[in-house]
């Protein structure tokens, strides 16, 4: 009996390899098992390659696996380029349509499955999908029956005889795969999962239905990998609950759609990658300096320019923090995990209206894309904070503006929705006065400055850090940010069996940096390592800049595309070592 | 019921003794007052320029934002609060230049707001550069041997994005323009009404008088003309050189945006309570299991 197992599919884009993985992971989660995806494609539609990995455990896992234990492939490309993944002794189940063969020097027992000629059998092609999970989930000797009852949620508005066909194709995968191996495989036979019914989803969907619970009602956007999906998700879900997604003409018009709406009184969001945020900035410090609410995710992907578009990195954090022109109050928080995705959106959106800023929620496409095992939602921890937000002002003296930039103690002023009978004010991006009229004055410009930047002094949001810290005195502190949580996990594990003492703080607050909560953290490793991808080690700059010790600060940076495996980690932080 | 001064506020315009502008905001208020509105019921939403100002002229709810974004500014103030009129205006630097994108799918999309473009062929807030209302041979500051850039025609854009309500005027003939934002608020779609309003500082062509020999009044020079004939109206567009005021092309057919959207009501969406019941939560999650 073994405790995880790695699996992968295939093929050419396009061809059912999302749909197989689709279906046996939903059935794998309805066993009770944890599973942690990862998605490699190509920003193609049709053709090029294309390969879903799952880990499948019986506890929490949030990190992809080093190597791989079986390989579904629906064509010798697929073969070729992922063998040598396999762990020695791991298994292929291929198409036996293109006569797949074992490259040379890899230790796999290749099983060629009618996987074509199967579905072709049964009325369609398209039924590849099934009949390559089919045999896979015969491998693993899993009941069926779960199985069956996957396929007709999938088809089952289809009709039942679309149903039964898939069930069928299923059958014939499982059986011939079976016959083949003799039973299923006993080192691919996986302890009974804990039964406890967990939530298996991307973080997009997450983000989504994280914004709904916020009272999140319209979305304006424009779309860009890896961020459509919250788009896609929301415009199913909003109509019901009277709102709506615009898709825009382009991401300015979609942030400033979203300071309109925001200003008007609905909480709206954007979400965009980094070619969309750098067209967002001059719209960002309007909502600065105009104390507007705004919410903004951004699903960082590889750049610069249209960089790599359907691969990993973290390298917009200094565009986030630092992008604008002149000086705001902002914040940034990047959620670590899939849960994060969901309550950190409640948080921003909460935030911003608590201090009236832009909020930029960072994830990076990992986060956004892999899908997930995580924790039941917890319905009772939402709780909507619109702060200083009034239903209308007192009835003004005749001529007389309300003070809606009123200079006050905590810096943050009362503010009234337009609509309101005694609340008239008005809103410029021009230096203005507590009336929202323009002013040149040096003093207003100094006072209002203040107001502004001092919104935020001391602010430290819900798990600002969160961290593992064990040790009094590691040996070496990790700290990460966004996806690569889990994997530093991973790694420590192994470190730990070598001897070496570390903790792990994931920082979560990115902006204000949470300085003072992050010192004692450094002061007592001996050393630190600082993991991200990308190339120029921003992460590690913020934290050298805010709270010092870069005498014994190190980087990891991965910056190819990759997300960083966990023998990666752990073979940089032995060599600090 | 709110008359035109109840629209004033008592913040001096910095616009130049003479400029168009003063106007255009005049008629702005007395169409207002006309239609019955208070001015809490009004936002004004602007863009950056001479023109942009206009929004911290007008006692009402006003949001003067950022250079060429007061179109998508204001398509989401109304979204979040359809029981509000919504004006955007701003100069045609703002709206046909950087925010001509926003233009052209404001008019496609075509929520109930009114758009009004204060339209003096110039630059004027940053002192007299070329502006694409500008003639060919304009000499202005940055082009100083004339501008070699064709014209663009607004209101020819306007029709082939499928405006639903297109007019132009002039901002001396405060009758005609007040009665054109009237029909603007109206409309129940997307209202653009170019205003002609001389830049009495940088353009030195385009003059009142200029404006007064070259005009062609819609209502005077043609009784019956059809403002609901699409072919008509881009012709007589063409015809007039682009010259012509009054309502050019009314589409009462189409439906507004906020109307077509599914499921959205008829009340405001910031009226609307923001939690979600915990068995519409249950279903949501559900689809994750
Ligand atoms: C992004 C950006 N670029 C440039 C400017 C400078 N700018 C301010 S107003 C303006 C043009 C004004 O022309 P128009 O829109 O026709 O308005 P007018 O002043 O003529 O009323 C420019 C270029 C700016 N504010 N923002
Ligand atoms: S510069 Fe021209 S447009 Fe600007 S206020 Fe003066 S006259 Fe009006
Ligand atoms: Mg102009």
């Amino acid at each position: 009996m073994i405790s995880q197992l790695s699996w992968k599919i295939g093929g050419q884009q396009g061809e059912g390899v999302e749909s197989t993985d689709r279906i046996f992971s939903t059935a794998l989660n309805r066993l009770g098992y944890y599973l942690y995806g990862y998605r490699h494609f190509s920003s193609r539609i049709k053709g090029g390659h294309t390969n879903n990995k799952i880990r499948i455990s019986t506890y929490p896992i949030r990190a992809i696996s080093d190597d791989l234990d079986i390989l579904v492939a629906f064509d010798q490309e697929s073969i070729d380029l992922n063998a040598k993944e396999l762990r020695s002794g791991g298994v292929i189940v291929a198409d036996a349509k293109f006569n797949p063969v074992v490259p040379e020097g890899i230790d796999a027992r290749l099983f060629a499955v009618p996987i074509t000629a199967m579905a072709e059998e049964l009325g369609t092609s398209l039924m590849k999908n099934m009949v390559a999970s089919g045999a896979s989930w015969g491998l693993l000797g899993l009941p069926l029956e779960v199985f069956n009852k996957a396929v007709e949620e999938e088809f089952g508005r289809k009709g039942a005889a679309v149903v039964e066909k898939n069930i069928e194709a299923v059958k014939r995968g499982a059986e011939f795969v079976l016959e083949q191996a003799g039973g299923p495989l006993d080192e691919f036979k996986l302890d009974e999962a804990d039964g406890r019914q967990k939530l298996f989803m991307i973080g997009n969907e997450a983000i989504g239905l994280g914004c709904l619970a916020a009272g999140c009602r319209l979305m304006s956007a424009y779309p860009i990998t890896p961020a459509s999906e919250i788009m896609e998700y929301l415009i199913k879900k909003l109509p019901a609950l009277g709102g709506t997604v615009v898709q825009t003409e382009d991401e300015i018009a979609a942030v400033t759609m979203a300071i309109g709406a925001n200003y008007a009184g609905v909480r709206t969001m954007t979400a965009s990658a980094g070619p969309g945020l750098s067209l967002m900035m001059e719209a960002i410090g309007l909502a600065g300096m105009t104390e507007t609410p705004l919410v903004i995710v951004d699903t960082q992907r590889g750049g610069p320019s249209t960089g790599l578009p359907t691969k990993q990195e973290q390298s917009d954090l200094n565009a986030m923090v630092y992008g604008t022109h002149g000086e705001i109050p902002k914040i940034v928080i990047a959620p670590a995990s899939i849960e994060d995705c969901f309550y950190d959106m409640i948080e921003a959106f909460n935030l911003s209206e608590q201090f009236q800023v832009p909020v930029i929620v960072m994830t990076d496409l990992q986060l956004s894309l892999g899908k997930q095992s995580c924790e039941p939602f917890d319905y009772n921890s939402i709780q909507i904070n619109r702060g200083k937000l009034v239903q209308d002002a007192p009835e003004q003296e005749p001529q007389q503006l309300f003070k809606r930039y009123e200079l006050t103690p905590d810096g943050v002023s009362p503010r009234v929705l337009p609509g309101a009978k005694h609340g008239i004010h008005h809103v410029t991006g021009v230096e203005h006065d507590e009336t929202g009229r323009p002013s040149e004055s040096a003093v207003n410009r100094q006072n209002m400055m203040d107001k502004r930047l001092h919104k935020l002094d001391g602010l430290y949001v819900r798990d600002g850090l969160r961290t593992d810290a064990p040790s009094e005195t590691p040996d070496l502190l990790i700290i990460g940010m966004g996806s690569t949580g889990g994997t530093i996990d991973q790694a420590r594990e192994w470190l730990a069996n070598d001897g070496v003492t570390t903790n792990h703080v994931t920082i979560r607050q990115i902006h204000p940096f949470p300085t003072e909560q992050l010192i004692p953290h450094l002061q007592q490793a001996k050393k630190v390592v600082v993991i991200e991808n990308n190339a120029t080690a921003q992460l590690a700059g913020q934290i050298k800049m805010h709270a010092g010790f870069a005498d014994k600060m190190r980087s990891l940076l991965k910056y190819d595309g990759n997300p960083f495996l966990p023998s990666e980690v752990y073979k940089a932080c032995k060599e600090l070592d | 019921m709110a008359t035109f001064k109840e629209f004033r506020n008592n913040v001096k315009p910095n616009w130049c003794p003479g400029c168009g502008d003063f106007s255009i905001q005049a008629a702005i208020q007395r169409a207002a007052a006309n239609v019955g509105l208070e001015p809490e019921e009004l936002a004004v939403i602007s863009g950056i320029g001479c023109s942009g100002r206009i929004s911290g002229y007008i006692n009402a709810y006003g949001l003067h934002g950022i250079h060429g974004r007061a179109l998508p500014i204001a398509q989401g103030v109304k979204l979040a609060n359809r029981e509000l009129t919504v004006i955007a205006s701003g100069g045609d630097g703002d709206g046909f230049a950087i925010g001509m994108g926003h233009t052209v799918h404001a008019i496609r999309r075509n929520l109930n707001i009114t758009y009004i473009v204060m339209d003096n062929q110039i630059y004027g807030l940053t002192k007299g550069q070329t502006s694409p209302r500008s003639a060919e041979g304009f000499k202005t500051k940055s082009t100083p041997e004339g501008s070699i850039e064709s014209t663009l025609s607004p209101l020819e854009i306007a029709m082939s994005a499928g405006a639903t309500f297109v007019a132009q005027s002039f901002s001396s003939d405060l009758k005609q323009l007040t009665a054109l934002i009237e029909a603007g608020i109206k409309h129940e779609g997307f209202s653009l009404i170019n205003v002609f309003s001389p830049c009495v500082t940088f353009n030195k062509i385009n003059t009142y008088d200029w404006f007064k020999e070259n005009i062609v009044n819609l209502e005077q020079q043609f009784p019956d003309y059809d403002p609901t004939n699409r072919i008509a109206a881009m012709n007589k567009i063409m015809e007039t050189n682009g010259l012509l005021t009054g309502l050019i092309y009314q589409n009462t057919q189409r439906k507004s945006y906020e109307d077509m959207i599914s499921g959205f009501g008829k009340e405001a969406l910031m009226k609307q309570d923001l939690s979600l019941t915990e068995e519409h939560f249950n279903k949501l999650v559900a689809e994750f299991k």
